[in-house]
């Protein structure tokens, strides 16, 4: 065995990635050194930085097609269009981390999250105006390793970036300040569902190394070719998806998905509903058009089935929820399903409309859902956010443009045309009626007739039912909701109205190498 | 002068003023009306210009625009009239300002304020314009499914007591119906990249595709289901009765005035041009379904206790017709179709705002709570009586023109389907004028009782009603059409018997888009345009 000689990185083509990861190791840094007055605006700052600086590199980068680090790492203009995806949420998500002015305790994270919940110690901190910087650098790496996930061109690597964004995630999903034994919950739930997910997705590597020899997504494809893959091959790439799906939050993997995001931080909730769903489907796009491209027989039913069974899972169980959160939740599960139609229309040799159309409705419903949850941190009663239904009644009245602005996001959620996703249901359905699969589509046109009932449930406690006496009270969103809310509220109308440019720019990033 | 962007400027002109509507302070109401009568007027005055502006013997489609919009989907912001849109155009033009005027006094209870009202009705204007006028299949579809937010608003913010429930199936109905529609969409585009190498949403490229038999059926389902919910045929119909019955009497005149309308204009736009074949050979089934519309809808609505709700069953039986008119494949039904989809418009616009007149008296919106009107109000029971008898087409009124049209032109095809509506006509008469006796003539009942032997009716539907007359107590039923009333009913009682009596101008301008879309569907024009029937000439 020769020596082992370091592979060579491309350091201007990763520099998306190294803003992200430079501001998290930064973070943590300033976590230890720097005085407590100050970490709040230095983290918040850092963050910043770290995304918004990767938005730019990947601005900056686009048209790069490049396999870096041994073949371990692919980018190209699928990989830069999702990392500068996940750039805008992380920024959006960030800013959404950092609003001081809605919680009367001036932040949505519990400042020390060891303190057992119910205890003499904990009921001190909820009128503490301590607050907690450490989800700064964890949302960072969190954000750097989703953006690793959709660079990954050797499954070891997909691995390694599953866990480097996953287990920040279980640890902000249990910082709640208020509801703390939900958001504990949530956390260990997602964390024991998501161990259980990584179980599948390195199950399926060893079986797929054992059938290819390889780890890399491109070897993987050219033994697929050869050897004509086998049992092995297959049952190995179905257990890489069932890992894959798990994050994506596809139905039937979908269980954790109503209890974590109505027990998380709702900021963290946002995130996750809208950057991890990006960085799960760039994998599952880069596992299954490029390692499996050319052996479409083997992951398309799969995928169909899985498409169908998410989308009406997430319409109809979406029917009978009285949380806002769990709602939003199933709405987050009947759009993966949308999104799967998408995945089925690669084409014939790579031709179809399946990857640019993914990834357009990847940005749009991301945009949209940022939105919607954002809206929800406002509305409060004394227990924190009023997220049940009922709440909500008569809100136009007490809260005109909170109300205007949610029935908004919620018809984008529907796909009303003039909004954003219309544009990207349409995208998403043209591909996959372009390469055959229009019983598909007709499942997904009916499932959004059921969703559009849930969506349409709230418009109409908002509007036309009268307000409770004892209602919530509408929060002034200090300045960073409002620039979250301002910017997802204008992409949803703009990539609505004129989504031409935005459609030009997916279609020509839809450019997968490895 | 023909250059000038008529349709682009209907859109534009209502969607902005609604803008300003809704940006007004919620004090001043005055201003608010006042502003929404001068836009609907402003865009009935172009709407004139742009029929003035249109050559009858010209292109097919005229006044058109076209601008890339999307240009991965092969989208273009396309606009353009034929005769039949132009029409309608005129239709949505002469409505907007009558139901904007009948409402005018109007007070809408608790935080809502009438400013909203005006602002989402001429939003609506402004969509519906566009729904007519859009010549890019994918433009008509976002049209389609925008135009329902105005009006979902309308039911319900301003509806009856109600509301909800019916706000709430209007609108998902009518979204599942335009989802379906959308797959046929994608479909069409699909099959016209494969055709034409270069996939498009144009009217004009679509209409030369020669698709295959068994996708034309196909295609032609995902439109016909969407259409047949819009313009209800039994048995999608039934969130008509509920939407008519709750919502607010201007909202409810555009609803079936206009609105459902996009469906038979679908019908006739897109089902037949675009899939002659499947059209053809599916034409029994919509026949059966337009036939029993006529008949059930008829039977149904003489067993209504609600007036609304009987003024929405007339016009599924309505509808009825209108369909039997457009599948019967020949230029004189068809002609007659359009000619019926306009006069109904106006006949059923009028009834619903003397019914509306009468309930905002009454306060109840029950056939029971009523009696000997007429003696009180003669003005009223007239314009009640004309509405119904345009309604049941009686001869001199301008429906039968287009019902003898219709009948007349299917006969020779369609013998059997003929006679079977033929028969609707006789229950029609039935319905309207049981009510019409009912509530005007007999002996004083309901709200017009003596008072010692009659409990206030606060079980009537309108009494709960979100918009509200200032005062509806119990001697205000006494009073007669304000002068306000007749100036608003007048322009649609001219229209009823004007276009009774002298129908010819609009057939011209009808004729040659029906003959287009018939040559389209394989069918010879035969001849010149149909006379008017019972015409001056």
């Amino acid at each position: 065995m020769g020596p082992i000689t370091a592979p060579s990185l491309a350091y201007t083509a990763l520099s998306p990635l190294l803003f992200v990861f430079g501001a998290a190791a930064v973070g943590v840094l300033v976590e230890a050194f720097a005085p407590r007055a100050v970490r709040h605006p230095v983290q918040v700052a850092l963050a910043l930085v770290g995304t918004i600086g990767a938005l730019v590199a990947t601005l900056l980068l686009a048209g790069t097609e490049e396999v870096t680090a041994g073949g371990a790492l692919a980018v190209d203009g699928a990989a830069l269009f999702l990392q500068g995806t996940i750039a805008i949420f992380g920024a959006l998500s960030v800013l959404l981390f950092s609003e001081r002015a809605v919680d009367p305790a001036r932040s949505a994270f519990v400042a020390v999250a060891a303190v057992p919940a119910g205890s003499v110690r904990d009921r001190e901190l909820v009128t503490s105006t301590r607050v907690q910087t450490e989800v700064y650098p964890l949302a960072s790496f969190a954000l750097g390793g989703m953006m690793l996930f959709t660079a990954s061109n050797d499954l070891l690597i997909m691995f390694v970036a599953l866990e480097v964004l996953s287990l920040p995630l279980y640890l902000l999903c249990g910082l709640a300040r208020r509801r703390r034994l939900l958001s504990q919950e949530a956390a260990v739930k997602y964390f024991l569902l998501g161990a259980f997910a990584s179980a599948f997705f390195l199950y399926g590597l060893a079986l797929v190394y054992g059938a290819t020899g390889s780890v890399q997504l491109s070897a993987i494809r050219d033994a697929g070719v050869t050897e004509g893959g086998g049992t092995l091959l297959v049952l190995g790439m179905a257990l890489l998806v069932v890992g894959l799906m798990f994050k994506a939050s596809v139905a039937p993997f979908h269980t954790w998905t109503p209890d974590v995001y109505q027990g998380a931080p709702t900021a963290v909730t946002a995130f996750m509903a809208a950057a991890t769903k990006v960085a799960a489907f760039g994998a599952v796009l880069r596992l299954l058009y490029v390692a499996f491209g050319t052996a479409e027989w083997t992951w398309r039913p799969l995928v169909y089935g899985l498409a169908i069974v998410s989308m009406l899972v997430g319409a109809v169980l979406g029917l009978t929820q009285t949380d806002l959160k769990r709602m939003l939740a199933y709405s987050s599960i009947a759009h993966a399903g949308f999104l799967l139609t998408g995945v089925i229309g690669l084409g014939p040799g790579d031709s179809g409309y399946g990857l640019a159309a993914t990834m357009f409705y990847l940005l749009t419903y991301g945009l949209t859902t940022l939105g919607a949850f954002a809206l929800l941190t406002l509305v409060r009663d004394g227990d924190g956010e009023a997220t049940h239904l009922s709440q909500w009644a008569g809100l136009a009245q007490r809260s005109p443009v909170v109300a205007a602005l949610m029935a908004f996001f919620l018809l984008a959620l529907a796909g009303i045309p003039l909004t954003s996703g219309f544009t990207g249901k349409f995208a998403v359905f043209r591909a996959a009626i372009e390469d055959g699969a229009w019983p598909l589509v007709v499942i997904g046109l009916v499932a959004s007739a059921i969703a559009a009932f849930y969506y349409l449930r709230v418009v109409v406690l908002m509007y036309f039912s009268p307000a409770a006496p004892d209602g919530p009270t509408v929060g002034v969103p200090g300045l960073p909701t409002t620039i979250v809310l301002a910017i997802t509220a204008a992409a949803t109308l703009v990539l609505g109205i004129l989504p031409g440019a935005v459609l030009d720019l997916a279609q020509s990033a839809a450019v997968l190498v490895g | 002068m023909s250059d000038f962007p008529f349709l682009l400027a209907m859109i534009v002109v209502p969607a902005v003023g609604a803008a300003v509507l809704a940006a007004l302070p919620a004090t001043r109401q005055a201003l608010a009306r006042g502003l929404a009568m001068a836009v609907s007027l402003l865009v009935l005055l172009l709407a004139v210009l742009a029929t003035v502006a249109f050559d009858p013997g010209g292109a097919r489609f005229q006044l058109t625009t076209s601008v890339s919009w999307i240009a991965d989907f092969g989208v273009s912001f396309a606009l353009g009239v034929d005769g039949i849109a132009l029409v309608m155009l005129l239709l949505i033009g002469v409505l907007v300002p009558v139901v904007i005027g009948a409402s005018w006094d109007e007070q809408a209870a608790g935080t809502r304020s009438m400013r909203t009202y005006w602002a989402w009705l001429l939003l609506l204007e402004s969509m519906m314009v566009g729904v007519f006028a859009a010549t890019d299949v994918f433009l008509f579809y976002v049209f389609f499914e925008v135009m329902l937010i105005p009006m979902y608003f309308l039911i319900g913010s301003f509806g009856g007591p109600n509301r909800q429930y019916a706000a709430v199936k209007f609108f998902l109905y009518s979204l599942l119906g335009g989802l379906v529609m959308l797959a046929s969409v994608i479909g069409l585009y699909v099959v016209s990249n494969s055709e034409l190498g270069q996939g498009t949403f144009a009217f004009d490229a679509l209409r030369q595709l020669d698709i295959d038999p068994g996708v034309q059926k196909l295609l032609f389902l995902g439109f016909f289901v969407a259409f047949a919910i819009k313009a209800p045929l039994v048995p999608f119909h039934t969130w008509l009765p509920d939407a008519g019955a709750e919502a607010p009497i201007g909202s409810a005149v555009l609803l079936v005035g206009v609105l459902d309308k996009v469906g038979t204009y679908g019908f006739l736009r897109y089902c037949l041009p675009l899939f002659p074949d499947a059209s053809r050979d599916l034409a029994p089934l919509v026949l059966v379904l337009a036939v029993i519309g006529v008949l059930y809808a008829a039977l149904v609505a003489m067993g209504q206790s609600d007036m609304k709700r009987l003024v929405s069953y007339t016009s599924i039986a309505h509808f009825g017709f209108i369909a039997l008119g457009i599948f019967a494949f020949s230029t004189e039904a068809a002609t007659g179709a359009v000619l019926y989809m306009v006069n109904h418009g106006i006949a059923t616009g009028l009834l619903f705002l003397v019914v509306g007149i009468v309930i905002s008296r009454g306060g109840s919106r029950q056939i029971r709570d009523y009696g000997g009107l007429a003696a009180k109000a003669p003005l009223l029971a007239g314009v009640f009586l004309l509405a119904g008898l345009a309604s049941l087409a009686l001869p001199g009124t301008n429906s039968f023109v287009s019902e003898f049209l219709v009948l007349i032109g299917s006969f020779p095809r369609e013998p059997v389907f003929t006679i079977l509506a033929t028969t609707g006509i006789v229950l029609a008469a039935l319905y309207i004028l049981l009510m019409y006796q009912r509530v005007f003539h007999g002996p004083p009942r309901g709200v017009l009782a003596p008072p010692p032997d009659d409990a206030a009716p606060t079980d009537g539907g309108g009494s709960t009603a979100v918009l509200t007359a200032p005062a509806p107590a119990r001697t205000s039923v006494l009073r007669d059409l304000s002068r306000r009333e007749l100036a608003v009913l007048a322009p649609l009682v001219a229209l009823v018997i004007g276009l009774g009596v002298y129908p010819q101008p609009l057939i011209d301008l009808i004729d040659p888009g029906v003959q287009a879309t018939m040559s389209d569907v394989g069918v010879d024009p035969g001849g010149s345009a149909p006379e008017a029937p019972g015409g001056t000439d």
